[in-house]
């Protein structure tokens, strides 16, 4: 590698982590990173969970401190946006008009929220979560007594909707399909989290479809379904998905399909350009299929992946995939992916109880496991799914036979 | 400001002010120190925060909730002595503890 070194587009998780990796991985040459939003790189969780609540502040939620990247020698350059890669000249070209050379690029742009198309849309008070900036201007409507629609029962919304109900707002949570978190998760959490949510005090609607905001001055005030019914709000917040943020690569020519195309090592079609995060689709031996996820630990990976590939090490990226959501006192941990599974296995009461996990069989074989408050379920099952076990399901759902022995049958 | 000495697996050591309040943790994520992955941010989801603590200072600590105990006795390197350094917030009578980090957090 040249004069020019790494340049990074975007600024999130998995681009810190390739600057953390490729400094231990021993690489010595300049490193850019190029980024849209002001801060240097942070953590999104805590966004719907702690820092929504306001029981951290930004400190605990940036990644490092700014003064790492210039320790690494990383210059930032933030709130600068890439408007196109020119690969025959090997350059980016910023939104502000400035050319910047690269040796070897990676893409980290991550994602962004999927954006809901009704009438309405722009009211002031409707409001999506992905940012710092986001989560201020939700805050700003956290008075007692304040009503908020919630639109997507997915996780971001349950979590915001755990959050203000802490915070004294009446919360109603309206989902399209028939059950909440029904992208992730099986029947059995799913009526789980509704019962706990209607606990607590928070509405949950499923099968409304949101047909319309409407408003008085410019504000919202009502959320309208297509079935007819008006929900009364002083403010709304969207989660109904994200969309990976591919088209800087599709417009240069690099493969896309349903993200970023790369190998286990984060290699794109281009041999200079590598990929990493939520926007890109990369081959899962444990599953034998291309996956596009949206996690922090694929972030992470990804990151660490690249950072050994463009040191001249191999160190593929092939590992269970795993997540956490948490809501009011419960920790749902979620590792593999149940897709086609055959068989789900309860162990635990979900119920009546606040703790349980759940264990997804194809053919007998551990795939996938949803574990609320059951960090022994989740720890072993990660290790077991990696090793494509074959359990007995009586054996699973006997709480008398500790973890630990499960997998001695 | 409480002082922690962090010791890499290979006896490298690390002695960082760590802001009371702040986790453990994130002393050594905040500064550098190689050895704590901490993927989860401290949400004690990940345990890929272990460290180990020598004898005398284990009295000294909170006691272990629930689910930090059950995430330690399924993690790959863990013994008797070990943590997640999330769940420690750095005290006053912390002052000058010393943690050891495993040789790998997977
Ligand atoms: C509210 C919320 C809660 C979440 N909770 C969890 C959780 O509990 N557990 C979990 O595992 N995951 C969670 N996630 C998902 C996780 O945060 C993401 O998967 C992770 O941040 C992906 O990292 P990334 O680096 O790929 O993208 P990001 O962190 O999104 O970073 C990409 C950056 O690139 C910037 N960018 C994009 N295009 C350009 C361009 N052209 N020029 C310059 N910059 C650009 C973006 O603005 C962004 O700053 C959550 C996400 C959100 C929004
Ligand atoms: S940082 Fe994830 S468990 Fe401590």
């Amino acid at each position: 590698m040249s004069e020019h070194g790494v340049v990074i587009i975007g600024a999130g998780q998995a681009a810190a982590q390739a600057v953390l990796s490729l400094r231990t991985e021993g690489y010595e040459g300049p490193i850019r990173m190029i980024g849209d939003e002001p801060q240097p790189p942070y953590q999104r969780p805590p966004l719907s969970k702690k820092f929504l609540a306001g029981e951290i502040g930004f400190d605990r939620v940036e990644l490092k401190p700014a003064e790492f990247y210039a320790s690494a020698g990383c210059e930032l350059l933030l709130s600068t946006r890439v408007a196109a890669i020119e690969r025959p000249k090997k350059l980016v070209l910023t939104g502000d008009g400035r050319e910047i050379a690269y040796d070897k690029l990676i893409i980290a742009t991550g994602s962004r929220v999927r954006e809901i198309n009704v009438p309405g849309f722009d009211l002031e008070g409707v409001h999506y979560l992905r940012s710092v900036g986001d989560v201020h201007d939700i805050q700003s409507h956290f008075k007692p007594g304040a009503k908020l629609v919630v639109v997507g029962g997915g996780y971001i919304g349950l979590e915001v909707a755990a959050v203000a109900k802490k915070n004294g707002i009446e919360v109603t949570v309206l989902e399209t399909a028939d059950r909440v978190m029904a992208r992730v998760v099986d029947p059995i959490v799913s009526t789980f989290y509704e019962r706990i949510h209607r606990a607590e005090g928070v509405v949950i609607r499923t099968g409304v479809t949101v047909d319309g905001f409407e408003g008085e001055g410019g504000r919202v005030t009502r959320v309208v379904s297509g079935e007819g019914e008006s929900f009364p709000c002083d403010f709304v917040v969207v989660g109904i998905g994200i969309i990976p943020n591919t088209e800087l690569a599709a417009a240069a020519g690099i493969t896309v399909e349903n993200g970023i195309v790369v190998d286990e090592c984060g290699r794109t079609s281009d041999p200079d350009i590598y990929a990493a995060g939520d926007c890109s689709n990369h081959p899962n031996g444990i599953y034998g299929r291309r996956l596009r996820l949206e996690s922090v630990h694929n972030a992470i990976e990804q990151g660490k992946a690249v950072a050994a590939t463009l040191t001249g090490k191999e160190k593929p990226y092939n590992q269970v995939p795993w997540f956490w959501s948490d809501q009011y006192d419960l920790k749902l941990q979620i590792a593999g992916l149940s897709t086609g599974y055959t068989q789900a296995v309860v162990r635990g009461d979900p119920e009546h109880g606040r703790s349980f996990a759940v264990f997804y069989l194809k053919d007998g074989v551990l795939v996938a496991v949803d574990a609320v408050n059951r960090a022994p379920e989740f720890m072993m099952a990660k290790l077991l799914i990696a090793k494509h076990a074959k359990l007995d399901p009586t054996r699973l759902a006997d709480e008398t036979i500790n973890m630990k022995e499960v997998a001695n049958a | 400001m409480t002082k922690v000495t962090y010791v890499e697996h290979d006896g490298k050591e690390h002695t960082i002010e760590v802001a009371e309040g702040l986790t453990l943790m994130e002393g050594a994520v905040k500064n550098m120190v190689p050895g704590i992955d901490a993927d989860c941010g401290g949400a004690c989801a990940c345990a890929t925060c272990m460290v180990y603590v020598p004898e005398e200072w284990l009295a000294k600590l909170p006691a272990k909730e629930d689910m930090e105990e059950t995430m330690l006795d399924f993690c790959e390197h863990s013994q008797p002595n070990s943590r997640l350094s999330c769940q420690i917030k750095a005290t006053k009578n912390l002052d000058g503890i010393r943690v050891t980090m495993p040789e790998s957090q997977h």
